[in-house]
């Protein structure tokens, strides 16, 4: 769930005012586009009376500046990825949700509880989560896609055809898993073949596209393309026969987290928001929108068999690790900076 | 070509004299706190510390323009050796920049002249025209067009019934998408005041041309052109100057392959590098490239005029 240019065109600031005499204040919510369904933002209204005013990011980079160019104070909640909640946490942009606060902290689950990104789920709880990697027009290609050689050393059937997200991140993660090097490496030699690799598979590459990475592939612009689980189902369930696969070398998952900004200025009514969305139910309703999965207990039974079995969300045994992107360090971002760099000049 | 209004305006000027300093004191606060202001913020923190992951510390660095001129290697420890990168998407960005200008300028100018030698009372007409497609979103025009120039697209459809071609051309993610799009996006900017200006022109004088034996050639060259060059040169600056900058066209019609200035500069707000300094440097050295360039052309430009003085 990154960017979405076209819808952003249309409106980048929704206000939603409910029944405004019945009003208890608002919440405002600093979201992706089009990641939460307009009738559980009513519902939440029609159930506390408060106001929900959203505004709307394309990418957990963008978030971050133009919340340190300003927008603390303003915001009261975010819902930053995996890596950046600690991004966040480390910067100091999070406010700390104390025990007891939060009456549904209890439906999270166990799992999704003590996070590497969020120990203890001190600031932010679970929103969405999915997992990353590529997806194969399989009327143009039959052969083994559960590996990472489909993008960086691509048979030449799909090279030229290769659509990869135009986000430093999730690139450089998968390309890391593919030489099986470790996230962030400090290794010079490891950094220097990643540098090589990247600037190689780059010629086999058509585009680099987020907020279109869907559509390229619906409309057989790109053969195949990297993609987010759930907009990878999407597109299958738009027409296209497209697979998405679980390379054998690992995939990236990530999860999308609520997290209290420092200095909200409507705190109690952000947790307020923040339980509703724990709540079994509203989290389905999240996840029937959105087609990824809820971080909550008892979402599943609310769900219809297509999407508890949705190929998507559930791998096969073949399938490599699952791993969350990392955070480097200042020194190692840089030198991924300059790759990224290379790979685009 | 605010030509005109020191001979004959004086009694006009004189009318509005004692309301003059507060009429204008709304467009001076606006130019000065919309346009001045974060340009000199742009220029401080282009001699900043960058901050890890967005934003700087006051501290003088000189950082941001060395990593723009040169090459310490892929760990910053290398001798420095001249930085090839930054000054290819430069070239890159003022090549299709260029290219698109000149594009605008081949259609822009008949369409200008065209519409002003229709009879005074449907110009208005063709102007509106004009403007219509530009009701409509840049952005939603920029993926129409990806649509049209797609290999299943319609222009490709329509190309390959005519039998024109036997296969779909290869055209979204090439350059000559970028300049479409570009060129597309900022043909009103060139038409428009070449209209305003070839509107102006006495077509008695190109008749007197033609009177002295001069061919059509030569009265367009001779006569015509350094009549209506304010319309073309600032047509052109309003063309080139945004094409410059623009990162939709890039993006979605070339696929974001490769970096343009406006991409570059994005990506250090916006993307991973988090590095405001080194961005606002970039911003700063575009802004000095162009100004440099307006400069030289305007001093040609009165040399020019007062040697034919």
């Amino acid at each position: 769930m990154k960017k979405h240019l076209l819808p952003m065109a249309a409106a980048s600031l929704i206000a939603l005012a409910g029944t405004p005499a019945m009003a208890d204040g608002k919440v405002v919510v600093y979201h992706w586009f089009e990641y939460m369904p307009q009738e559980l933002i009513e519902k939440f209204t029609a159930e506390t009376g408060i106001d929900v005013v959203m505004d709307t990011f394309d990418s957990n980079e963008s978030m971050l500046a133009s919340l340190k160019a300003g927008g603390i104070g303003t915001y009261d909640v975010s819902v930053p990825g995996d890596y950046m909640v600690k991004i966040m946490a480390n910067e100091g942009l999070l406010d700390t949700i104390a025990e007891g606060e939060l009456s549904n902290k209890g439906n999270i689950q166990p799992q999704w509880l003590d996070v590497g990104f969020d120990p203890g789920r001190q600031h932010s709880i679970p929103y969405q989560w999915g997992s990353t990697s590529f997806s194969v027009n399989r009327d143009e290609y039959q052969g083994e896609i559960n590996t990472t050689d489909i993008l960086f050393d691509p048979p030449t059937e799909l090279s030229g055809k290769i659509n990869v997200l135009d986000s430093q991140g999730e690139v450089m993660a998968l390309a890391a898993l593919h030489l099986g090097i470790e996230q962030c490496s400090t290794d010079r030699d490891k950094l220097k073949a990643l540098n090589a690799m990247l600037e190689e598979a780059k010629g086999h590459w058509a585009s680099f596209n987020s907020d279109t990475a869907k559509e390229v592939l619906v409309s057989g612009d790109a053969l195949a393309g990297m993609i987010y689980s759930g907009f990878s189902a999407k597109g299958r369930e738009e027409g296209a026969n497209i697979e998405y696969a679980f390379p054998t070398q690992g995939y990236i998952a990530w999860m999308d987290n609520v997290v209290l900004l420092k200095d909200a200025p409507n705190r109690d009514n952000a947790l307020a928001f923040m339980d509703f969305l724990l709540e079994p139910e509203n989290a389905a309703a999240v996840t029937i929108f959105a087609r990824y999965a809820a971080g909550v207990d008892g979402v599943s039974d609310l769900l219809d068999d297509a999407l508890r079995t949705l190929p998507e969300g559930n791998p096969p045994a073949s399938a490599g690790p699952a791993v969350f992107i990392d955070v480097c360090d200042e020194q190692t971002q840089a030198v991924y900076d300059q790759i990224w760099t290379n790979v685009k000049k | 070509m605010a030509a005109g209004a020191p001979g004959g305006g004086s009694t006009v000027a004189n009318t509005y004299e004692k309301a003059r300093t507060w009429l204008l004191l709304p467009s001076w606060l606006v130019l000065l706190g919309l346009s001045l202001i974060p340009v000199i913020m742009m220029l401080v923190y282009s001699f900043l510390t960058k901050e890890f992951r967005g934003g700087v510390i006051w501290e003088f660095s000189l950082a941001a323009y060395d990593q723009f001129f040169f090459d310490r290697g892929l760990f910053g420890d290398e001798p420095p050796s001249i930085e090839w990168t930054y000054i290819t998407i430069f070239w890159r960005s003022f090549w299709q920049a260029g290219t698109a200008t000149l594009l605008s300028l081949a259609i822009g100018f008949p369409t200008a002249y065209f519409i002003a030698t229709r009879p005074a009372g449907s110009r208005a007409i063709w102007v509106f025209l004009i403007t219509i497609p530009y009701w409509v979103n840049l952005l939603i025009r920029t993926v129409s067009m990806k649509f049209l120039l797609r290999d299943q697209g319609p222009l490709n459809q329509v190309l390959m019934s005519l039998g024109l071609i036997d296969s779909p051309l290869h055209m979204v993610n090439t350059n000559f998408a970028v300049q479409l799009g570009l060129f597309y996006s900022y043909l009103p900017f060139m038409v428009l005041p070449i209209y305003a200006a070839v509107e102006r022109y006495d077509f008695s004088l190109s008749e007197a041309a033609a009177d002295l034996y001069a061919s059509r050639w030569v009265t367009l060259r001779r006569v015509l052109l350094p009549a209506v060059k304010p319309g073309i040169i600032a047509g052109c600056i309003l063309v080139f100057v945004p094409s410059l900058g623009s990162f939709l066209a890039p993006d979605l019609l070339g696929g974001a392959k490769n970096y343009m200035i406006g991409s570059l500069i994005e990506e250090q707000f916006k993307g991973n590098a988090g590095n405001w300094p080194f961005g606002a440097a970039a911003s700063m050295i575009l802004l000095t490239i162009v100004l440099i360039i307006l400069l030289l052309f305007a001093r040609q430009q009165t040399r020019h005029e007062r040697k034919e003085a």
